[in-house]
């Protein structure tokens, strides 16, 4: 009798690619509650428009390239980068902003590297860069907390701002922004930047309104960063991701955020101000940890993050931008093979 | 080199150490480990090759048509690394031919084909019971002619290791069996733990060791009992509890845990003071020189869902698999493909047909149910996750080898310490993209052999071609050199013989050229 023949070895950890991406998906659900809760349906519908142009765009790139176009959707690598993307935009941008924004994170930034494992950047934080660089106003437009929002909006209305930029009453997006207060309400790190740059300390601005809690921190906004901590540590909890890079750029986060706030405590946002306020935590738990524009090694990894979080407080405090996220993860791409090659660990029975 | 004493202290304190990655993949011990080792009916053919270790094959001595007893050398050799194999049972010698090996590639290997003659009549080498006073050669000698290789897996000649050219610090019995599903270990400790000590006993008087060592992994505690109470009275020995980990049980990494010292990658355990047996080893050391019983049988692991009754078995060396897998009740409806993997399933390899035989080194037929392990052809491009980094137990990184050996970048592969990696399979086992990365290895380093190979080959002939044109061109010149002495000798020799004399007679040939030249000419004009 003939035998049918495999390598070794013959047992396999039952968890494949597609399964971590979608493990990874649903651990930005309890983000993406809170931030539908805070900040009205918009989030949702972003999210939605992204992964459909996620999924024609990777499907015709596949097409064009003459791969298994199933597979390669069924995989959720597009959908996960898409998921992030729609998740980093302002609930009610325009339908287009998100659609160019996907599009090129997928077809440029992904698949014109070579697809899925071979790109150098982070698909999604590129797709961001580009929006936000390209069209800054839009992608500032972030709305009030709904609770403090001079006119709620609902489903209905989200969908009619982001299709044709106004809400079934006539409004506009710019008055959805508008607060209780009939003041554009601006994000906790616009507002912080706005008042330092016209002259006024650290805890000046904290007397902004959208600063309800005396702790340096908004409720919206650290809520949805509290709800993504829970789906990190999900994955973590999991081992989906490995505990280096979220911790090291949490921990170059509060480093250099302690340092600055030192050294000159009136120019600059406290630790919590700066962990809680915009994407630190979510960009610690989702996007630091992307596994194919990341470091390999264990040191590496440790490297990579913390050096994301000290170019994330230092752009945010001296860069021409509020939030830096998606700037120190770009710049940080860059170095991955440079911290690749010098951190390689010890071999069994080598001198180090 | 490491300290025995300290270490023995350490563990007897129950402080282990850890080595990089491992894994742990499901057990499936307990689908065969809990029956007592089975004896079986002999196949109807038995399969012997005639090499079945690490070395070179011995001459054979028997011819077709000849009756051998069992326990019968097949083949002799004078080389030290040549070990003998024996008739596993009596009767006659049918065929020699070339028969599907016990290996990976399934290519045919010279083998030695015996029809029992249902007697198993035996032939055994004298006694030795009281090898105390018998001088260490003498015994090693026995165990080369007794054909006992490594059991454990290597199949490294016993009696060379036995032989070690430096102090042993640590002897190391190695009864941890860190591959899932199979119990061989697991059963022979439990069943004959005394014979293993008396195995012990019999290294112990020849490698005189500072400390003793044996290491069970704790998923094994009947074993570990066994040992125990076989070692009740020797306080010399040193019993190691091992956490389960795969590959716990690979050489490098045991001692690590033992330790905390590595072995040098360019090195052997014996450079740090390491000798390491496995516990199915000592079992045929004490067969050998207490019974004076040829290594002829080894106890088989036979499980896996597609068997109906897993067991063990005291298996004859050459019995052919379908003679195993009707002992194990073998249901093929169970599989979707037929497929028997010699082995575990970390490290094992897929045989080619059910003729293979039982060798020295099979430990295990895995034959696993279309549920059980999965087929895995489904590669996907590496997403870098960095998993199979963590896994890795030789501190590698098996992503940066995987994309260099893919790229056929041997010398990079080779830069990232290709050599370390002992494919134990912790990375592919991990690697969500299901990448047969430990597959990638093995064709880059066989690669990177057959290069130097070429390399050395090419290397030879240049140096030939260049010696021989040395050669021919230092011929030349000692033809021309000689040419030249012995011109100058002529012309030495002629002045010397009375130098005007010499140039007396020249002048004269010259006058009586031109005399004929001029009379010639003279001839000539007169014609005119």
């Amino acid at each position: 009798m003939q035998f049918s023949l495999s390598s070794s070895p013959h047992n396999r950890v039952r968890r494949d690619t597609s399964q971590v991406m979608r493990m990874v998906c649903y651990a930005c659900i309890p983000g993406i509650l809170a931030q539908t809760w805070f900040f009205g349906w918009g989030t949702i519908i972003q999210i939605s428009l992204a992964i459909m142009t996620a999924i024609v765009t990777e499907a015709t790139i596949l097409e064009l390239r003459k791969k298994d176009v199933s597979r390669g959707i069924r995989d959720y690598s597009a959908i996960l980068t898409a998921l992030l993307l729609g998740i980093c935009l302002p609930p009610l941008a325009p339908w287009w902003l998100i659609v160019i924004g996907t599009f090129f994170s997928i077809a440029i930034v992904k698949q014109l590297y070579g697809g899925l494992g071979f790109n150098m950047f982070n698909p999604a934080m590129v797709g961001y860069v580009v929006l936000l660089i390209s069209f800054p106003i839009s992608m500032s437009a972030w709305l009030p907390v709904q609770s403090m929002a001079q006119t709620p909006y609902d489903f209905i209305d989200a969908f009619t701002v982001i299709t044709t930029g106004y809400s079934q009453s006539g409004y506009s997006l710019v008055q959805l922004q508008l607060g209780v207060d009939g003041i554009t309400q601006a994000t906790p790190l616009d507002a912080v930047r706005t008042g330092l740059l016209s002259g006024m300390t650290y805890s000046e601005t904290l007397s902004s309104p959208i600063f309800s809690s005396g702790w340096g921190w908004s409720t919206g906004w650290s809520a949805v960063s509290i709800a993504y901590l829970l789906g990190g540590i999900f994955l973590l909890q999991q081992r989906i991701i490995n505990w280096h890079m979220p911790i090291s750029m949490l921990a170059g986060v509060v480093v250099t955020a302690g340092l600055l706030n030192m050294i000159a405590p009136d120019q600059t946002g406290s630790i919590p101000f700066h962990l809680f306020s915009g994407a630190v935590i979510f960009g610690a738990f989702f996007i630091v940890t992307d596994p194919v524009s990341g470091s390999t090694t264990d040191k590496g990894r440790l490297i990579f993050g913390a050096l994301i979080g000290f170019w994330t407080v230092i752009i945010r405090t001296y860069g021409g931008y509020p939030d830096a996220v998606a700037f120190a993860v770009i710049i940080m791409n860059i170095a991955v093979p440079l911290i690749d090659y010098y951190t390689q660990p010890r071999t069994y029975g080598h001198q180090s | 080199m490491i300290d025995a004493n300290n270490v023995v202290q350490q563990i007897t304190k129950g402080q282990l150490f850890d080595f990089a990655g491992g894994v742990h993949p499901p057990q499936q011990k307990s689908l065969s480990n809990t029956t007592p080792i089975n004896t079986i009916a002999e196949p109807e053919r038995l399969y012997i090759p005639v090499k079945q270790h690490i070395g070179v094959q011995g001459s054979i001595r028997v011819c077709i048509g000849q009756n051998v007893s069992k326990g019968e050398p097949l083949t002799t050799s004078g080389n030290p690394f040549a070990v003998p194999v024996h008739a596993s049972t009596s009767g006659m010698v049918v065929e020699i031919t070339e028969h599907p090996s016990a290996h990976p590639s399934g290519l045919p290997e010279t083998t030695i084909i015996i029809e029992p003659d249902g007697h198993a009549q035996w032939q055994l080498m004298p006694v030795i019971t009281d090898y105390f006073s018998e001088d260490k050669v003498t015994l090693l000698e026995r165990i080369c002619q007794a054909g006992i290789s490594g059991l454990g897996g290597a199949g490294f000649p016993t009696h060379i290791k036995t032989n070690p050219q430096k102090p042993v610090e640590c002897l190391i019995i190695n009864g941890i069996e860190c591959e899932p599903y199979i119990s061989s270990d697991d059963r022979i400790m439990r069943e004959h733990a005394w014979q293993i000590k008396q195995g012990i006993n019999i290294l112990r008087h020849i490698i005189n060791p500072k400390q003793i060592i044996i290491a069970v992994e704790d998923n094994k505690p009947e074993a570990m009992d066994a040992i125990k109470t076989a070692c009740i009275d020797d306080t010399s020995i040193t019993i190691a509890n091992v956490p389960t980990k795969y590959p716990a049980g690979g050489e490098r990494q045991l001692i690590q845990v033992l330790t905390g010292e590595e072995v040098p990658h360019d090195g052997l355990p014996i450079d740090i003071g390491c000798l390491m047996y496995n516990v199915g080893t000592c079992y045929a050391i004490a067969d050998a020189v207490l019974h004076g019983k040829a290594l002829v049988q080894r106890v088989v692991t036979l499980t896996g869902q597609a068997l109906k009754a897993p067991q063990n078995v005291w298996a004859l060396l050459g019995t052919p698999i379908h003679h195993l897998l009707t002992v194990g009740d073998y249901d093929p409806q169970r599989q979707r493909s037929q497929k028997v993997i010699m082995g575990g399933p970390m490290m094992g390899f897929t045989v080619h047909n059910d003729l293979v035989p039982v060798v020295k080194i099979t430990n295990c037929l895995l034959v696993p149910d279309r549920e059980e392990l999965p087929d895995i052809q489904d590669e996907r491009p590496c997403i870098r996750c960095g998993l199979c980094a963590d896994a890795c137990p030789a501190g590698l990184l098996p992503q940066q080898l995987f994309w260099h050996s893919k790229a056929k970048e041997y010398d990079k592969a080779q830069a990232y310490n290709l050599d370390a990696c002992i494919e134990c399979g912790a990375c592919a086992y991990v690697c969500p993209s299901e990448i047969p990365l430990v597959h990638y290895y093995r064709k880059a380093k066989s690669d990177i052999k057959h290069q130097a190979a070429e390399k050395e080959k090419s290397e030879k002939a240049r140096e030939r071609f260049e010696t021989r044109q040395a050669r021919l061109l230092a011929d030349k010149q000692a033809r021309e050199e000689k040419h030249r002495l012995a011109a100058e000798a002529r012309k030495k020799a002629m002045e010397q013989k009375g130098g005007s004399d010499a140039k007396d007679k020249i002048a004269a040939a010259l006058a009586r050229a031109k005399a004929k030249r001029a009379a010639a000419q003279t001839n000539k004009d007169a014609e005119e």
